[in-house]
């Protein structure tokens, strides 16, 4: 026991123990503040990096970029617009079209996704469907059987498919006498979303000789609808949580007034889930600018998209054109970098719902 | 006017003859049937070119394709385009070389069976259901076989092929990813200033066009004129060339894999960690609870059932992973970065359409296999144990 007075102050906690102890709960302390915001700052650094490389180079001349690197705009090299000058006035027919492609076939198969998966999505979260199974099973066997007799004799397409087609009508009400069991509403949601599982390129050699047959290859309609179908899974599967948020109430009163489904989802739902709409919109516009294995089969040169221009440079005999070719790729990224801002928080959102509820 | 009024009135018996405009008629029709019409364009797009072409494809691995004139000739020849990969020309390409076991690769083999065993074990003891024990032994049969393909090749000291490389892509991927995003998310949960910041720009590399990030990682690590040259040239480096490696090559591609998805790990890992009662960590705080205790028994149990399902997505891109090998070593050197999907592209281009479509439907395979079963027994465990409790 020490002789300290009784009205000494609470002893002062050593150095040690004040850099290494949390001064309040919930506090940090000094020495893991220090360590959180190094590791946070290393890891902007890693993030922006390569970010930085590229738009720096996208200004370099092409010795400033053989020579060695330099880092420095004005200190290293001497910055030049000589790539963007290539790019955007010199060979600006090229570029423009590449442009004006990526936004049509990005807005359309983005229209497309969204209109026909929240409709979907509002349809599963609100109207009960009870689909056979037994005429599930149907048309399958009857799709692959019409697939098989068309590949095997060499049969007209279109032929095939009709004969199947009546085939399907007239056995569709023996077939669903004898197998009565039904599927839900969430084995359709499940089936929809699951086609995000199937790798495009599975789909990608048959939709390929399809096109080719109908002559859709290296066009933007072509271009649309794969796209769209890619992204129909994302677009059913978040729009399904909007909808289901919304309350019933609103939805049944309108319809006691004499509101029909179709004017309820128009003039009530969809205002409602704006917000989400919105997002789901960019995101999936987000999917469709940054595309590249579907673009690769499916265009060529007229429905040339930004990445397949960017792939493209690479194929010269010059060797890669490394400055051009940053030009192009920060054209591409400028957009999609304003649009990340906004939709951080919602995907986090969209996530967190989509897995606590299953 | 009228005629609205009309259409009203005989709306509820359907009895009065007047005659309804067609337009009414119309709206009649689309009211009766807005459930179809919901639910049509989408089922109908998804038929058309998910359904049918995963159906014709079947049907094109199990044929040669021709290009003649005027289209596509079609040979029937059964298994060939599959044998060919397990055991023919492509074996190598595909599995990669065999080689006689070492004592790892039987450690792995003999690891996975006894695990798959008391697996199925501890199902017969919790209660038998016909299709879960078939579900159960589809798992076992993909996972065994993995385990061998792995200890024939890698592990034994040999050249892998694709299917080796896109699970190499898949596991160490994830699980990086998993670890760095989850550990950026604890750092920013934390009372930190300029969290808003962090949060954006970590989420950016997420949105580029996985191209761009390609090329971008090119750039800078090149060994000549990228950023880092000057390091590489004072450890001794200078002239060695990532890309001529397999194992640095594959190193390069998980990085640039990471830097792109880490962003989408973190992002949602950092929602469910503001997801967690406070209430619950202030008081165990209060109690004195260590940081770890507080993670271990209060964060996780909260935070797995996100995990999960973050996890499953992740994992269900990362086995379509194309861009960044393609870009970035063109699968090189030889085939040692090459992934499934890049094996079929290459083969489509050198219009070998059957081989292209046999390797795309096994990665089918594999990937809705292990998937399937990552949902039903991982995910779903987690989620139904959430909810119970």
């Amino acid at each position: 026991m020490s002789d300290t007075p009784a009205f000494r102050p609470q002893a002062q906690p050593g150095l040690m123990q004040r850099l290494f102890e949390p001064p309040a709960v919930g506090k940090m302390a000094p020495v893991t503040a220090v360590f959180v915001y190094v590791v946070l700052a290393v890891w902007t650094a890693f993030v922006v990096f390569p970010l930085y490389w590229v738009f720096i180079t996208s200004f370099k001349l092409p010795q400033s970029v053989s020579q060695g690197p330099f880092y420095l705009p004005f200190v290293d090299f001497q910055p030049s617009l000589h790539a963007w000058n290539d790019l955007l006035v010199k060979d600006w027919e090229d570029t423009l079209r590449a442009f004006v492609n990526s936004v049509i076939i990005a807005l359309g198969a983005t229209a497309l996704a969204v209109m026909f998966g929240s409709m979907a999505a509002y349809g599963l979260a609100r109207i009960q469907y009870r689909p056979k199974f037994g005429s599930i099973m149907l048309f399958v066997v009857i799709l692959l059987g019409g697939v098989v007799a068309a590949v095997m004799t060499g049969l007209d397409w279109k032929i095939v498919f009709a004969v199947a087609f009546a085939l399907f009508v007239l056995l569709l009400r023996a077939v669903s006498r004898f197998f009565v069991r039904t599927l839900s509403n969430g084995d359709i949601l499940f089936w929809m979303i699951s086609q995000r599982i199937l790798p495009a390129i599975v789909v990608i050699i048959p939709v390929y000789m399809m096109f080719q047959s109908m002559g859709l290859v290296d066009t933007h309609f072509g271009l649309i609808l794969a796209y769209s179908v890619t992204n129909l899974p994302i677009v059913v599967w978040l729009m399904h949580d909007f909808f289901a948020g919304i309350p019933l109430e609103l939805e049944e009163s309108a319809q006691l007034d004499g509101a029909s489904r179709l004017f309820i989802f128009w003039d009530i739902v969809l205002p409602l889930t704006r917000p989400g709409l919105a997002a789901t919109t960019l995101l999936t516009m987000i999917l469709c600018w940054n595309e590249y294995l579907l673009a690769v089969f499916l265009s060529t040169s007229r429905a040339q998209t930004m990445p397949i221009l960017v792939a493209a440079m690479n194929a010269g005999d010059r060797g890669i054109l490394w400055w051009t070719m940053c030009v192009v790729i920060v054209v591409m990224i400028v957009p999609v970098v304003l649009m990340a801002v906004l939709l951080q928080r919602f995907i986090a959102k969209g996530v967190l719902t989509g897995a606590v509820k299953g | 006017m009228s005629i609205d009024l009309q259409s009203v009135s005989t709306r509820p018996g359907g009895l009065s003859p007047v005659a309804v405009s067609r337009r009414d008629q119309f709206r009649e029709w689309l009211d009766l049937h807005a459930g179809r019409l919901f639910i049509a364009p989408a089922v109908t797009l998804i038929l058309l070119f998910s359904i049918f072409p995963t159906i014709a494809s079947l049907v094109i691995a199990v044929s040669r394709v021709k290009l003649s004139g005027e289209g596509f000739r079609f040979r029937f020849v059964g298994l060939q385009n599959f044998t060919k990969l397990f055991a023919g020309n492509d074996q190598i390409h595909f599995l990669g070389r065999f080689n006689e076991m070492s004592v790892i690769g039987w450690v792995l083999i003999a690891a996975t069976v006894g695990w798959c065993l008391r697996w199925l074990w501890r199902q017969w003891r919790a209660g038998f259901s016909f299709i879960g024990f078939v579900g159960r032994l589809i798992t076992i049969f993909a996972l065994i076989g993995l385990a061998v393909v792995l200890a024939g090749t890698a592990l034994s000291g040999n050249a892998w092929g694709t299917l080796g490389t896109t699970m190499f892509y898949v596991i160490v991927g994830c699980t990086v990813q998993f670890g760095i995003g989850l550990g950026l998310a604890i750092l920013c949960s934390q009372q930190i200033r300029g969290k808003n910041f962090f949060r954006v720009v970590f989420f950016i590399p997420m949105m580029i066009t996985p191209l761009g990030v390609g090329y971008a990682f090119r750039m800078v690590a090149d060994p000549t004129f990228g950023p880092f040259a000057p390091v590489w040239q004072w450890v001794g480096l200078g002239t060695f060339a990532w890309a001529s490696d397999p194992w640095t090559a594959r190193v390069f591609i998980i990085i640039g894999d990471s830097w792109q998805w880490i962003p989408f790990i973190f992002i949602v890992m950092l929602a469910a960690l503001e997801n967690v009662p406070r209430d619950y960590v202030e008081a165990a705080q209060v109690d004195g609870a260590s940081g770890t205790q507080i993670f271990r028994e209060i964060v996780w149990p909260a935070i797995i059932p996100v995990a999960a399902t973050v996890m499953l997505i992740r994992a269900i891109e990362a086995f379509k992973i194309v861009d960044l090998p393609n870009i970035m070593t063109s699968g090189g050197p030889g085939i040692a970065t090459e992934s499934m999907t890049l094996q079929a592209l290459f083969a489509w281009r050198s219009n070998d359409f059957g081989s292209s479509a046999s390797v795309a439907y096994l990665l089918l395979f594999v990937t809705v296999v292990l998937c399937a079963s990552f949902f039903n027994f991982v995910v779903l465990k987690h989620i139904r144990k959430d909810q119970g409790t």
